[in-house]
């Protein structure tokens, strides 16, 4: 895959910085929880999609690139709305991201619309190979969209850093983490409101959900729109410090698959899941990659990747359904 | 009984592997069609649309088609038979091919290989692929659904990882290593008994080329795996896979262990994705680790679905239609392009679609543009694949077999809608 390439070529420049063991163990553990939350925004994504539809969205990754490819048409090649305004930097890049959301938005409800809605009561299997489907079709146009110019994103922070203890420490992490606890709470708060009910009603039981009273094909429009935001919003921070230089590159197409394994530490219809499973996840990869780093040339490069999912197999051994997630209880 | 395809008047009938006439026919012109194909005869090159495919690459395409038929179906026994989604197709036919290649391969300085005949490396890639199956099914058994999709993503990457750890086996990455020839020796001798890789004479007669020696070897392959599967599907064995694929608990309850015939499921598929995997790697003479990707399990997924999950004409025909979908595009586009420079009407409706230099509007282009818009037509395969699957999907979840099964039934009732 060289897709996995790409990211392992970055993954090699694992950089010494900070001279102490102390400073390197902080640097490792900031670098890890940006690279666990990302896993985290991603694997939440496939938690709201599990829970009302009871699909895997195999095309998250996909999904993202597009809408990351959005994000920096609107922001770069027809600057809305910095055209018509001279605000900050910041409040300039904030709007376009609020156009971005709702294009984001309107991609994950047509696609829930044309091809999801129609396969209510077919098999779940069916449903996910669906969207293996669209996933070759989003990848496809969207890494020939994305490989020809330099889409950058123009983050507004950039690639600055500052230091704790001597351990370098980069804004964009600490931007990651923070949207990664709003994208959180928004959940856990959206859980309490009546749409938030209506969708753990029909996570529970679609048909009964549906003699309720319950739309629950609006419960579906709600649970793509909200996947299809968190895929731009954990593309933004994929292209940002720990994984990419500012700019949407074809590797974000991976990102639903390196994810995978932190969904299903979490279990797959687990919010709660879903922010373990990843912070997990990424700090186990930055980690064995920063402290194994000796044992490489028999571990072979590019070992760090294979953790998460050498993790997954391990847990799944033990609890075939993740951390957190609910046993599926077999009736005949 | 003629026009009547679901009534059987005894048991044996309704078991026997080509209950009804029909189907006895259409299996022998199937057989007559495989055969007399590569050979270019007249009747073949002079017919419209098929006028094309006489060509010696359309051979290459077309033994590419039976080596995935033949993967597929063992794709089919796991998914299809036994509903188990694996998407880790992939990664076993990797196995055998790289068992293959170790006990086949050439021994050199910097990669192993014992450089066996041809009549141990092929059982041996089955049977390795086997037993990692084996190895492997404990742990999938335990999960299922979604998991066990999601479990067999992990194998393919693990198994990637570990093609990267061992280049002595592998190869170098992107690059690969020689894979050993389709061709029968008894033991180390200088000349081949029957090579398949090579031009010859077979049976004092019938004068073959390369290509054409490939395409039968991988007919043969397809015919044995098509007769194991065909059978196995109407035993003991196959009506217990069925049973667990429709409801686990309650063929368990009815006496079918669940957990050996899982087993079983695994192993058997398993050994025909090492087989399959074997002979395209030799097929292909030089492969790199990254083709054993998570792209070519989700071919194969597609392959079963687009043909038909759970029968065995329904790989056959994916396979067919998903393998030379891509050649049959690029034809198309081509021919499209051609007419968009004419003027007329026509020409008008088809440059909506085609591109046919820099800044012409369109959807596809025959040339090879910049990337970004218009997708040239490699690329527009691998939209049409998702788009087909998608299709498939909402409107025939049978596939094509199912569309054969629809027009079957209103033939059958004819002049009657029922």
């Amino acid at each position: 895959m060289s897709l996995l390439a790409v990211v392992i070529a970055q993954e090699e420049t694992v950089e010494a910085l900070g001279a102490s063991a102390l400073d390197r163990l902080i640097h490792a553990f900031g670098r890890g929880l940006a690279q666990g939350s990302i896993y985290a925004l991603v694997a939440l994504g496939f938690v709201l999609v599990f829970k009302a539809t009871q699909a895997v969205n195999f095309a998250q990754g996909a999904m993202a690139l597009v809408s990351a490819w959005f994000f920096s048409m609107v922001l770069v090649d027809w600057r809305i709305p910095g055209r018509w305004m001279s605000a900050d930097r910041y409040v300039e890049w904030f709007l376009s991201l609020l156009i971005a959301i709702v294009l984001a938005i309107m991609l994950g409800m047509i696609i829930e619309r044309l091809i999801i809605r129609p396969m209510i009561g077919e098999p779940l299997f069916a449903i996910a190979v669906i969207t293996l489907g669209l996933e070759s079709i989003l990848r496809t146009i969207g890494s020939d969209a994305v490989t020809v110019t330099n889409r950058s994103l123009v983050i507004p922070w950039g690639a600055r850093s500052f230091k704790i203890l001597g351990a370098t420490i980069f804004w964009s992490w600490v931007a990651t983490v923070i949207v990664t606890a709003l994208a959180f709470v928004a959940v856990y708060w959206f859980f309490r409101t009546r749409y938030g009910i209506a969708m753990r009603a029909v996570a529970f039981d679609q048909e009964a959900a549906l003699a309720q009273g319950i739309s629950v094909g609006r419960v579906f429009a709600i649970a793509w729109a909200s996947t299809a935001v968190l895929a731009l919003i954990a593309a933004v921070c994929f292209s940002m410090s720990p994984f990419g230089v500012g700019t949407v590159t074809v590797a974000t197409t991976g990102l639903a698959l390196r994810a995978l394994p932190a969904v299903i530490l979490g279990g797959l219809d687990s919010v709660q899941g879903a922010l373990v499973g990843g912070l997990v996840i990424g700090i186990a990869e930055v980690m064995a990659g920063n402290y194994l780093a000796t044992y490489t040339s028999t571990l072979g490069t590019g070992y760090a990747l294979v953790v998460p999912y050498a993790m997954m197999l391990i847990v799944l051994l033990v609890r075939p359904y993740g951390l957190f997630g609910t046993p599926e209880i077999r009736r005949v | 009984m003629f026009g009547r395809p679901n009534l059987y008047t005894s048991y044996k009938a309704e078991t026997s592997v080509l209950p009804t006439w029909t189907q006895r026919v259409a299996a022998l012109l199937l057989i007559v069609i495989a055969v007399t194909l590569p050979f270019n005869l007249p009747v073949f090159r002079d017919l419209p649309i098929i006028g094309y495919l006489g060509d010696g690459d359309w051979i290459r395409i077309s033994t590419t088609a039976l080596i995935f038929a033949a993967a597929a179906l063992g794709l089919n026994l796991l998914t299809g038979v036994s509903g188990q989604v694996s998407l880790g197709h992939a990664f076993f036919m990797g196995v055998g091919a790289y068992a293959a290649v170790y006990l086949g391969g050439e021994p050199g300085s910097r990669v192993w290989g014992h450089g066996l005949p041809m009549w141990i490396w092929l059982p041996g890639a089955g049977i390795c692929a086997a037993l990692v199956g084996i190895i492997v099914a404990p742990a999938a058994v335990r999960v299922r659904g979604l998991y066990l999709a999601i479990v067999t993503v992990g194998l393919v990457f693990i198994g990637i990882h570990l093609s990267r750890l061992l280049p002595e086996i592998s190869g170098q990455a992107e690059v690969g290593r020689t894979f050993p020839e389709l061709d029968l020796r008894w033991w180390k001798e200088e000349d081949p008994v029957v090579s398949f890789a090579d031009d010859g004479r077979w049976f004092g007669f019938l004068d073959v080329t390369e290509r054409q020696a490939t395409y039968f070897f991988a007919l043969g392959l397809l015919v044995a795996t098509v007769i194991v599967s065909k059978n196995l599907i109407r035993t003991r064995t196959g009506r217990a896979l069925q049973a667990v694929r429709d409801r686990d608990v309650a063929a368990e309850i009815m006496g079918v262990p669940e957990f050996r015939y899982k087993m079983i499921a695994f192993s058997i598929s398993s050994f025909i994705a090492g087989v399959a995997g074997a002979v395209f790697a030799s097929f292909l003479g030089r492969v790199p680790p990254e083709t054993w990707s998570l792209l070519l399990s989700v071919e194969f997924i597609a392959i079963i679905l687009i043909g038909g999950a759970g029968t065995t004409a329904g790989p056959l025909l994916g396979a067919f239609f998903v393998v030379l979908l891509p050649d049959h595009l690029d034809h198309f586009v081509s021919w499209m392009s051609d007419q968009a420079i004419g003027s007329s009407v026509w020409g008008r409706f088809w440059d909506l679609f085609v591109s046919t230099g820099v800044g012409d509007f369109g959807f596809v282009a025959d040339f090879q543009p910049a990337p970004g818009s218009p997708l040239p037509s490699s690329l527009l395969d691998s939209v049409l694949y998702g788009v087909l699957i998608i299709l498939f999907l909402l409107f025939e979840p049978r596939g094509l077999f199912g569309i054969w099964i629809k027009v079957r039934s209103y033939w059958k009732g004819w002049p009657f809608t029922y």
